[in-house]
């Protein structure tokens, strides 16, 4: 790819209370890609976004956004560099409303310096309208929304503030096959104005099809980096629960040598 | 599909909307709060009938708002407090400790070098306590936030020491008495503004409420959202002027004690007609100041960064956290604020007693969450209201001055406020389950 990378993570490491949770994990995004983030719970794949959207410190390794190193040291730094999160657990405030939600830490205010709640809502509706064109309950406080109506939410949070880089962890987790298919279209359409996305989960078959590239990882270490088109759903399948890099796959530190496989298989 | 279903269950329920309904959605009242306004009407019915008129007439009134003044003002604090999830068992102390520093600064360390009485005693007094209250909280709320210290037990040895350090003051004397100017934050015949000042503050309250109305529409059509109806709209102001222009005419209809308005007579060169001189007390000076203190608290609840912060720290502190709000800081600054309001209150009630004692303020921590709790707060945080809280602080004021009406034991007394506090939760819960 001739574009610089908008983001590069490397040799990334951190450790609660001794256990390693991502160990010397290196991962890059493009302008404009997808790259699935892949691995079994608790492969350390959600710890190493965290870095990256300031949730966590990392103990270890740098981070450069469009060949910069970045200081990302908490959320707000994140949020500083273009970087917005989807978390797993939405991240809502739940006894607040929608419009609060989504300009929670960055609300728009009066000439007076009081919080500007009309305009607030007024933009709400407007990304509301676009990404869930029934949602009317703009009123009632996030926690009597449903599951699809949070995640939209969420989802407009993330994108309300021109996002650069958006992360997205299991972003399809809570919702219905129809629901799912919207943010896949959503997806492909934040591609197209040239977002880099980290796309996270556990199941392969949910983001085969919409990213560029896998990077798998296995106990907090990167088990290899492979283009969509040069590996099977089953290679990947293979990376994710043994370990083993397929010959299509850049292998990364968390590889299983094939010596040992071998070894194994004879 | 979950959201089609969610609509068009929405829109169902908007058309079948019953009366009372309707009446809430379109004056968009909040029907917690006037149901608390219902039971303490019953309340305050209930205790005239059984008192034989004596609960509601002008007297009763106007010392219960003079008496609920001081919980009032910290339970607009406890509120923020609770709502972050925090709990604070400190501020009786503070109370005490704080009103001991005034007492003492007022009657013995100022008066060496201002003497006496001097005009810039009580505001030199009063900044003083403010800055003590802000520090003690501030040190506790920083351990709370920074250190991560559970609230209840830093604010539960806040408790004991600032009541040890309340008697160290002054080795446990009790300092009177106070300067002339500073009891005027107690109430009394001096320390009301007496009847035309009391009309000019309903006047301008009612200012406020039909400015305060008139203001949110224009918010709402700069964006073309849909207006409440006129008749909601008029109905807000009617209500709210009346209530304004009442309470001033209730306070304005109780009378200084006759002695007093012969001394001021005599002092005056007025002459006593028959049946004595009726001067009004009008709003007390305390009573203004837990108002202004609610007006202010509102405000930053509901308008200010602040205030929408404390509010999604309670709601879901790790959110509040990844949405980049620097939480550890809005927690100290509730509770540096709690610790001002802890001074206020002091000043009030060191200068209602015209004494300073280290036993001030003594279970006023219980008081205040009690008053918190029933105002609706919720001690899971993230729930709660400014208004709610200072009406269950008059709530529990109503509760005791009635009982005292009645002439009930003070053991029983304890037992009717205990098992009302309970009762008043459980309504709430039951509510809050059927609302959600």
């Amino acid at each position: 790819m001739a574009k610089a990378p908008l983001v590069e993570m490397e040799n990334i490491s951190i450790a609660f209370g001794g256990i390693r949770a991502v160990d010397d994990a290196s991962a890059d995004l493009y302008p404009g890609e997808v790259v699935a983030l892949l691995g079994h719970n608790g492969a350390g794949k959600s710890t190493l976004i965290k870095i990256l959207s300031g949730a966590y410190k990392r103990d270890s390794g740098t981070i450069r956004i469009n060949g910069e190193d970045a200081v990302i040291n908490n959320p707000r730094d994140a949020k500083g560099y273009g970087i917005e999160t989807i978390y797993q657990t939405l991240a809502l405030a739940d006894n607040v409303d929608t419009a609060a939600n989504l300009y929670l830490g960055r609300e728009l205010m009066t000439p007076w310096g009081t919080l500007d709640d009309v305009a607030m809502e007024a933009a709400a509706r407007e990304v509301m309208g676009r990404l869930n064109p029934r949602f009317q309950r703009f009123k009632d406080p996030v926690k009597a929304l449903s599951g699809g109506q949070r995640q939209s939410v969420a989802i407009a949070r993330a994108i309300l503030f021109n996002a650069r880089i958006l992360i997205m962890d299991e972003p399809t987790a809570a919702l219905g096959p129809q629901e799912a298919a919207q943010v896949g279209d959503l997806i492909q359409q934040l591609k197209n104005e040239g977002i880099g996305i980290f796309l996270i989960s556990h199941d392969i078959h949910d983001v085969f099809h919409l990213a560029d590239r896998v990077i798998v990882m296995k106990n907090g270490r990167v088990v290899g980096t492979a283009r969509v088109g040069d590996v099977t759903e089953d290679e990947v399948l293979g990376m994710i629960i043994l370990g083993k890099c397929p010959p299509g796959a850049i292998p990364g530190p968390g590889a299983i040598p094939a010596a040992v496989i071998n070894a194994i298989n004879a | 599909m979950s959201n089609s279903v969610t609509t068009a269950a929405d829109m169902a329920r908007s058309s079948e909307l019953g009366l009372v309904a309707r009446f809430f959605k379109a004056t968009e009242l909040d029907p917690r709060l006037l149901g608390m306004v219902l039971a303490m009407l019953i309340i305050w019915v209930l205790f005239d009938v059984l008192s034989g008129g004596l609960f509601l007439s002008p007297r009763n009134l106007w010392n219960l708002s003079v008496q609920s003044a001081s919980i009032a003002i910290m339970a607009t604090g406890m509120v923020l407090v609770i709502v972050t999830r925090n709990i604070d068992l400190s501020v009786g102390s503070i109370l005490g400790f704080v009103g001991m520093v005034m007492g003492a600064a007022q009657a013995e360390w100022l008066p060496p070098m201002l003497g006496f009485e001097n005009p810039s005693t009580w505001i030199i007094t009063l900044a003083l306590g403010l800055v003590v209250g802000a520090v003690i909280g501030g040190m506790q709320g920083f351990i709370i936030a920074f250190l991560g210290v559970p609230s209840f037990i830093v604010t539960l040895g806040g408790m004991l020491v600032w009541r040890g350090a309340a008697w160290w003051v002054t080795s446990g004397r009790t300092v009177a008495p106070m300067d002339s100017t500073f009891r005027l934050m107690g109430g009394g015949p001096a320390g009301s503004i007496g009847e035309t000042w009391s009309w000019v503050v309903g006047a301008l309250a009612c200012l406020g409420i039909i400015g305060l109305i008139l203001n949110g529409r224009r918010q709402r059509k700069r964006f073309d959202f849909p207006l409440r109806p006129i008749w909601a709209e008029g109905l807000l102001a009617i209500v709210g002027s009346a209530l304004a222009l009442g309470a001033v005419a209730i306070a304005n209809s109780y009378p200084w004690p006759a002695p007093i308005a012969r001394q001021y007579a005599e002092a005056h060169n007025i002459p006593l007609p028959d049946g004595g001189l009726f001067i009004a007390h009008g709003i007390a000076i305390p009573v203004l100041m837990a108002v202004g203190v609610g007006i202010v608290m509102t405000f930053l609840a509901k308008r200010t960064r602040f205030g929408r912060y404390v509010f999604a720290i309670g709601g879901d502190p790790e959110a509040a956290e990844l949405a980049g709000i620097n939480t550890k800081w809005v927690i100290m600054k509730v509770f540096i604020l709690m610790g001002l309001l802890c001074a206020i209150s002091a000043a009030i009630s060191t200068a209602r007693l015209n004494a300073a004692t280290n036993a001030q303020g003594t279970l006023d921590e219980l008081l205040t969450i009690a008053a918190a709790v029933i105002g609706g707060t919720s001690l899971a945080g993230g729930i709660g209201t400014i208004a709610g809280a200072m009406l269950g602080a008059v709530m529990m004021q109503s509760l005791s001055s009635g009982m005292v009406l009645l002439g009930l034991d003070s053991p029983l007394q304890s037992i009717v406020v205990g098992i009302v506090l309970v009762i008043a939760v459980w309504l709430d819960t039951i509510y809050r389950r059927r609302m959600a």
